[in-house]
């Protein structure tokens, strides 16, 4: 089908670009702290996300405490509630999945499944993960100052997000909080530049763009589409941070606060929500494209089989990421606006079900008949798949508009977005981290704490979020911390919520035997080799484990096929690697020039 | 900027015909654009995204420009200047385009000679440019500084809608930033291109590579860039 051709070697061309001028650090600190390297880059990057996500982790638990056990906390106030609410959701959204999709696994795998030395800019590349730690500390900050940080939800509706009656709304809190999104976004620029430039223009010989694995075409579209989405969070944070400052309305009506005519007059807070969710749509495929990828590597090496329909999945990765921008007012069906423009937007929203479907049919079909190993990232991949439709289907419902309309704002719109960007893209992560831990360390991971792990996590999230579309359908509004005794609510629900939170805190549990394995593997973990999976694609090829700076020896990688042979018939072992120039070098047809004929890589023509 | 192009690829196979063939184009082997290098890539795609800050501000401009209740000061007259007796209108913001806009000249010609790695010329032309393009920040200071001694502030005016202010505070002063980061960048170039940095392959202080004239050209985009969102602010903001 796709370029599986074994006779790709006669077609290799000579290289267009020349060796990179890589900078070799000479001390620890330009080896270790202030690397250039992006797999040091990706490793800190990974670990400041996962830290700031176990604080994000940790509030999820206080809430969960406070809606199972109402009253029974003091320290959880109602404003304490709503901030551990939107510092979770925020935390969780672009701290956490973002950056560990982008800045985590973009930087580990993009140059080395492309097969590059480095990204092309090493140096903006380290700019980029330090502004994102300072962003992150930013964040950090509005928990300790004054006021404590925001409450206003990860939304940041104006004009609550900065009046009085909110958390945080008159001090400190939200100003920090557009500020750490401010950096954010130009610490994210600076590397999302880098990744796409990167795989545009920094492959290997032979790795034309119909030849790259699916995990970088998810993680190089979804950086495309951050690229174009982020600039519409900064204008609105730059908005909303003048309304704060120095009292302009861009986003503020004239309104009264606490019995007084505030000073503002004239904004629109509807302009602020159609710039969030400009926003705010892509980033839910920012944060599912990465996991899409991810998740068709991890099914086609651990089922032994090549992707099913691999066009139709880069298409429908590239058409999910085109879609997903004409489908934000779908979160406005409530906000008063014209029922045409819900008409509209309901339409795209359900257009956009058919090629994630392409993408579920052919994750399936990938399955079909395949040699299923049961291997850790398997199950997590499995896992990710199920738990997706069942996002999807709920979406669905949200979609349309008048079904919409009484789910908007309760707990079924929570328990929705958990499971399709909540739940699915963390098993991917862990899938990941599952399936590339051995290359990044040279250890594999502890299989039986994987294993508990992994039960643990996804009988427990179903345990979490199902009864929670339960919770939502009687009618139980997000975002309340307390329900009290309104007559419209059963006492089932009052069960079910203490069942959700034991449920959550085990889960939550699980997560520490996770995060101690992987210290624990560090040293103890079974010896990897170079590729213990028996994986395809470059980034099991490279000289060592864990990859040399620079990546590859002293050549880079050829590349004579897709990422996808496994499996095929009469070949000598059950995978070919993307660099095996394969058949050609056992007396097959001539080739030209092609360092095939020497049986190795490049001979003549090589990078000058 | 560190590699170089070694020339297009020998496509020896062929090409499918149609879209096919498009496709195959776009996708094909190790760049997608051919001859385009790293930096200069890369900074086409910076610009895109800016596009979209500029696109999102000036959106927002106009939404709050249309659905406003008060009316919305008259530009002819508050950007006009009383001078010789008598007002004319636009005529400051008419000088300011004319520099910025006489800057993305000598900046081309710049680019011009850089090819021809005429170091004088193309440093002393970037130098020119860079001073246009101060004196376009400093007349926006005393755009400023007059209108806000006129009573011009993010919260009112004297003349109708309070976002009048806000907006056009915080979309010139966004405009300005970049000039002026522009600025810094003609000055740090052209000192290279003068000290001939790009000739010995000095190494950049701080990203440790080697400097290439291309730098100059990548300025030059940025340059016009900045330029060409001006015209969008000039008709959008001071002809509307
Ligand atoms: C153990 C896992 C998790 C638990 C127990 C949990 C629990 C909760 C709870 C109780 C709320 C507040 C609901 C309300 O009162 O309206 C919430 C909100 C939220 N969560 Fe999670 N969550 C978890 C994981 C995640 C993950 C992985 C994400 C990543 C996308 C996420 C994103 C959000 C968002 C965006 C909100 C909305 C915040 C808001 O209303 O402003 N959560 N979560
Ligand atoms: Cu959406």
């Amino acid at each position: 089908m796709v370029d599986v051709t074994p006779h790709g070697a006669d077609l290799i061309p000579p290289a267009e670009v020349g060796e990179m001028d890589l900078y070799h650090p000479h001390s620890w600190w330009t080896k270790y702290v202030f690397s250039q390297d992006a797999k040091v880059i990706a490793i800190q990057y990974s670990g400041t996300a996962l830290a700031i996500g176990l604080v994000a982790l940790v509030l999820s638990w206080l809430m969960r405490l406070q809606l199972g056990f109402p009253g029974t906390f003091d320290f959880i106030t109602p404003e304490a509630y709503y901030q551990f609410m939107t510092m979770h959701g925020m935390i969780m959204v672009i701290y956490l999945l973002t950056a560990l999709f982008l800045g985590g696994f973009g930087n580990y795998l993009i140059p080395l499944m492309v097969g590059a030395r480095d990204m092309v800019f090493p140096y903006v590349n380290m700019l980029s993960y330090w502004i994102y730690l300072l962003a992150v500390l930013v964040l950090v900050a509005s928990f300790f100052a004054p006021g404590g940080p925001t409450g206003a939800g990860w939304t940041l509706y104006p004009p609550q997000a900065i009046l009085s009656g909110t958390p945080g709304g008159t001090g400190p809190g939200i100003i920090l909080m557009l500020v750490s999104l401010i950096l954010f976004i130009i610490g994210f620029t600076m590397g999302g530049l880098n990744y796409v430039v990167t795989v545009l223009q920094g492959r290997t010989r032979g790795m034309t763009l119909m030849r790259l694995p699916l995990t970088v075409w998810g993680i190089f579209t979804a950086t495309v589409m951050a690229l174009l989405a982020f600039p519409a969070l900064f204008v609105a944070c730059v908005m909303m941070l003048f309304d704060r400052a120095i009292g302009s309305s861009f986003f503020m009506p004239a309104i009264v606060e606490m019995g007084e005519q505030s000073p503002h007059n004239g904004g629109s807070p509807i302009m602020f929500q159609h710039l969030f969710w400009f926003f705010g749509h892509p980033e839910v495929y920012i944060v599912a494209l990465p996991a899409f990828g991810i998740v068709s590597d991890l099914i086609s090496t651990h089922a032994r089989k090549n992707i099913f329909g691999y066009r139709m999945m880069v298409w429908a990765i590239v058409g999910i990421g085109a879609l997903s921008f004409v489908v934000w007012a779908h979160h406005m069906y409530v906000s008063g606006m014209h029922p045409y423009f819900g008409f509209f937007f309901a339409t795209t929203t359900l257009i956009i079900a058919v090629p994630t479907a392409i993408k579920v049919y052919n994750w399936v079909l990938t399955l079909w008949r395949g040699d299923i190993h049961l291997t850790i990232p398997m199950l997590f991949a499995l896992a990710f798949i199920v738990t997706f439709v069942n996002g999807g289907l709920t979406g669905l419902f949200l979609g349309n508009v008048v079904v919409d309309v009484p789910l908007s704002d309760t707990m079924f719109v929570v328990a929705h977005f958990h499971m399709v960007m909540g739940v699915a893209p963390i098993m991917v992560v862990f899938g990941a981290v599952y399936h590339w831990y051995p290359k990044m360390t040279g250890r594999m991971l502890n299989e039986w704490m994987g294993r508990f792990h992994f039960w643990v996590t996804f009988i427990g999230a179903y345990l979490i979020f199902f009864p929670m579309h339960y919770v939502g359908l009687v009618g139980v509004p997000r975002r309340y911390p307390e329900l009290g005794d309104t007559a419209f609510i059963p006492p089932s629900v009052h069960t079910l919520n203490e069942f959700i939170t034991v449920a959550a805190l085990t889960v939550g549990f699980a997560q520490l035997v996770f995060l101690f394995n992987l210290f624990w593997s560090i040293r103890h973990g079974k010896e990897a080799g170079d590729n213990p999976w028996r994986a395809t694609t470059l980034e099991w090829q490279t000289a060592g484990t864990p990859p040399p700076h620079g990546n590859f020896g002293k050549e880079l990688p050829v590349v004579y096929r897709w990422a996808y042979d496994y499996s095929v018939p009469g070949a000598p072992e059950d995978f070919i690697a993307q660099n095996d120039p394969g058949p050609a070098t056992q007396g097959g047809p001539a080739t030209r020039g092609g360092p095939a004929t020497q049986g190795g890589p490049a001979t003549q023509g090589g990078p000058a | 900027m560190a590699e170089t192009t070694l020339g297009h690829a020998d496509h020896t196979a062929p090409r499918p015909p149609g879209l096919r063939g498009f496709i195959a184009d776009w996708s094909s082997d190790q760049r997608a654009f051919k001859g385009v290098s790293w930096g200069k890539a890369m900074m086409w795609i910076f610009l895109l995204s800016d596009t979209f800050i500029f696109g999102c501000f000036l959106l927002s401009y106009m939404t709050a420009r249309m659905s406003t209740v008060v009316p919305w000061p008259n530009p002819s007259e508050v950007f006009g200047l009383h001078l010789f007796g008598q007002n004319i209108p636009l005529i400051l913001i008419a000088i300011m385009t004319f520099v910025l806009i006489s800057s993305s000249g000598t900046m081309a010609m710049a680019v011009n000679f850089g090819y021809r790695r005429d170091r004088r010329k193309t440093a002393i032309l970037m130098l020119l440019t860079a001073v246009l393009g101060a004196t376009f920040v400093g007349m926006q200071a005393f755009e400023w500084t007059k209108l806000i001694s006129e009573g011009v502030r993010p919260w009112e005016n004297p003349w109708g809608a309070a976002q009048f202010g806000s907006t056009f505070f915080m979309i010139t002063g966004f405009h300005g930033t970049h000039v002026t980061i522009g600025v810094i960048f003609l000055l740090i170039v052209a000192r290279k291109v003068w000290r001939g940095d790009y000739e010995t392959g000095e190494r950049g202080f701080f990203t440790s590579r080697r400097g290439q004239y291309e730098s100059v050209e990548i300025m030059g985009l940025y340059w016009h860039f900045v330029d060409l969102v001006w015209v969008f602010i000039f008709a959008f903001f001071y002809l509307w």
